[in-house]
């Protein structure tokens, strides 16, 4: 397994879009630590990154890889490996590259510049983002027999989490605004890993606004280790279950 | 000649001269208070008192000299003052106790005028210093620190009522109700002090017209300052830090009018400052920095004047809860402007309306807070930019400055 993960990542290196992808995010975090005075205001922009570039790139890229690599593996499919190993090789693999490309290109330079819990915060869910997104882009290949298919259902799944589910949580607040939705606002966000990290990184930077009626719930939640490390695990699963489902399925694909 | 000079030698036995009792007992403090003449001075050497509840009726200077401690042990108070022209200095005053009937203080002040306290300790204090219907009086150089417990069993550091002319200078309140505690009190001057831990306020004041307070610092207060119901009140130079939680403000301003409030310091308060009922302000050259909400304008405010002031890396810079305002903001700087300067004047070109749609929308339903900052509220933000339709149409600045407008440094000492 070791060696196919070897062979992935080497692909992956040659074909000099995620070195291209490192190079640019550490010249935007590197250049919003530079022009923002203040170290906040920078990992603010770098949260709007994360949050909309990361995981589009993360989703798009790893339906393309895993298409562009499938006489690859094809090709393993017909030595003695199991599915297993061919399916985590080529996960993990991607998962080491994008999550290396995240990790230099913003983690290094926000340790740097701002190397406390909220910029560790940042970097982790960042971090937990990609993976998810890269999870999410093995199931929608899996699914799906053709390219065009798999890039649409991955773009799909990244406009519900970023633009749409807000939108529709938004809606939901504004309709039932004459019944304590406290806790319910709570379970919204924790069913959209781009929520709970975004909240979780809030509530490093902004806890001052949040600290209202509501805010006091996420608060006493967000704030209380117990909170966050749910929250940690909510974003694993976010990782695990597609990616356990993705496996489910191309174990008995007929490639 | 010689009926000059005895004449000259009766004047001075009869006034002027004043005559020093050195004390070294509880027993020679209380026969020194009892028997010293008007403009005495009695000096207390250095030890342990355990004194309770000492009149002071005439004139006197008492000092400590190097720090004699003043014990109530729980059980009262210290020095009562009802005489004009007292002084008291370099005293520790220890373990006031606390009922509920009647307020015990370390040194309390009951209609008198002239009245010193400077260069004491204060420690376990039910009220530190009480002053109550005193003018002219001096509170300087005193270090206040209590053991808060709860609000109704915890007195408050400096408390006047219906006072009048008074000077607080250099103190240092830590651990209180509220730091500085003023009722009817006009004409007054607050400078340089630190008020910090406090469980409530930092600075608590009501119906107190006329006063200044500049070069404070309130920090990390439970509720952080509130002033209300007063008119003609100066506030320069303050410094309102890290007042953090559900209720806290930097500063609340309820039913104040005709005030000014300048180059002020407002750092990582929840709210910086929350006006309501409030007319007629000026609000110019004060800095509003990481904030939760910058400055909080209740619809009830009118005719306020905001101008020249810097709002930097705020959550929301302003919040308001109605549609329509009559305040005007003028020449503030804005980090969040993205408008254009084709002139060159310094002024932005476009209006700024510094209230978002996103803080409208937290104001009708404090749910969607969670929401903030993701993408689906920057695009709402963006679309009511273009075209406003639920944020207050007049709250705007018509020109807003491109650059943080040049504010001289803050220099606080303490």
């Amino acid at each position: 397994m070791q060696k196919t993960i070897k062979y992935v990542v080497y692909d992956i290196i040659r074909n000099r879009f995620v070195m291209g992808y490192t190079l640019l995010l550490l010249l935007l975090s590197v250049s919003f630590f530079w022009f923002e005075a203040d170290p906040n205001k920078g990992l603010l922009s770098l949260l709007n990154i994360i949050l909309m570039v990361i995981p589009l790139v993360s989703v798009i890229f790893s339906t393309i890889h895993f298409y562009n690599s499938y006489e690859f593996i094809e090709l393993l499919s017909a030595q003695p490996m199991s599915r297993r190993t061919i399916y985590f090789s080529q996960f993990l693999g991607l998962c080491f590259s994008l999550g290396m490309a995240f990790l230099i290109g913003v983690g290094l330079p926000t340790l740097i510049f701002d190397g406390s819990m909220r910029g560790l915060t940042l970097v982790s869910g960042g971090l937990l983002i990609t993976l998810t997104f890269v999870a999410i882009a093995f199931l929608a290949s899996v699914i799906t027999k053709d390219k065009a298919k798999a890039i649409g259902v991955a773009l799909a799944v990244w406009f519900y989490l970023c633009i749409l589910y807000d939108g529709m949580v938004l809606m939901v607040l504004v309709n039932m605004a004459d019944y304590p939705m406290e806790k319910a606002s709570l379970v919204f966000s924790a069913l959209n890993p781009m929520d709970l990290a975004r909240i979780l990184v809030l509530m490093q930077l902004d806890v001052s606004a949040l600290m209202g009626i509501t805010g006091a719930v996420f608060q006493n939640f967000f704030s209380s280790t117990w909170g966050v490390f749910i929250s940690f695990v909510l974003l694993l699963l976010w990782v695990i279950t597609p990616v356990f489902f993705g496996y489910r399925i191309f174990s008995k694909k007929d490639l | 000649m010689k009926t000059l000079f005895t004449f000259c030698l009766f004047i001075l036995s009869f006034e002027a001269f004043s005559y020093n009792w050195p004390v070294k007992t509880v027993q020679e403090l209380q026969k020194a208070l009892f028997e010293s003449k008007t403009n005495d001075t009695i000096l207390v050497a250095k030890g342990n008192y355990k004194v309770l509840n000492l009149e002071i009726t005439k004139p006197l200077v008492i000092i400590g000299q190097n720090q004699p401690v003043l014990d109530a042990q729980f059980k009262g108070e210290i020095f009562i003052v009802k005489s004009n022209d007292v002084s008291i200095s370099g005293f520790k005053f220890l373990n006031v106790g606390e009922t509920s009937m009647i307020d015990w203080a370390g040194v309390k002040i009951l209609e008198s005028e002239n009245v010193k306290v400077f260069k004491n300790e204060f420690i376990n204090c039910y009220f530190g210093v009480y002053l109550s219907a005193s003018n002219k009086c001096l509170i300087e150089n005193n270090r206040i620190i209590g053991t808060p417990k709860e609000e109704q069993t915890t007195g408050n550091g400096i408390h006047a009522w219906k006072c009048d002319s008074i000077n607080i200078f250099n103190n240092y309140i830590e651990g209180h109700r509220d730091g500085i505690y003023f009722e009817f009190v006009t004409n007054s001057l607050i400078k340089n002090n630190l008020s910090t831990k406090n469980i409530r306020y930092g600075l608590h004041f009501m119906f107190s017209h006329y006063d200044t307070y500049t070069h404070n610092i309130f920090k990390k207060n439970g509720a952080g300052v509130a002033v209300m119901y007063t008119k003609h009140v100066t506030m320069k130079d303050n410094f309102f830090d890290s007042n953090w939680g559900g209720s806290a403000y930097g500063i609340l301003l309820k039913d104040i009018s005709d005030s000014d409030i300048e180059h002020n310091l407002f750092n990582s308060n929840t709210v910086g400052v929350y006006m309501e009922g409030c007319s007629r302000l000026k609000m110019q050259e004060n800095v509003f920095r990481k904030n939760g909400v910058g400055l909080r304008i209740q619809a009830n405010c009118d005719e306020n004047n905001i101008h020249h002031n810097n709002f930097m890396a705020n959550t929301f810079d302003i919040a308001t809860n109605g549609s329509v305002t009559f305040n005007y903001l003028n020449d503030n700087y804005w980090d969040k402007y993205e408008g254009y300067d084709l002139n060159h004047d310094g002024k932005g070109d476009i209006l700024y309306r510094p209230v978002s749609l996103f803080s409208t929308l937290i104001e009708r339903m404090p749910q969607a807070m969670i929401l903030l900052r993701s993408f689906t509220a920057t695009l709402l933000d963006k679309i009511e930019k273009i075209i406003p339709s639920l944020t207050p149409e007049n709250l705007k600045d018509d020109s807003p400055s491109m650059k943080p407008n040049a504010i001289k440094a803050f220099n606080f000492k303490v």
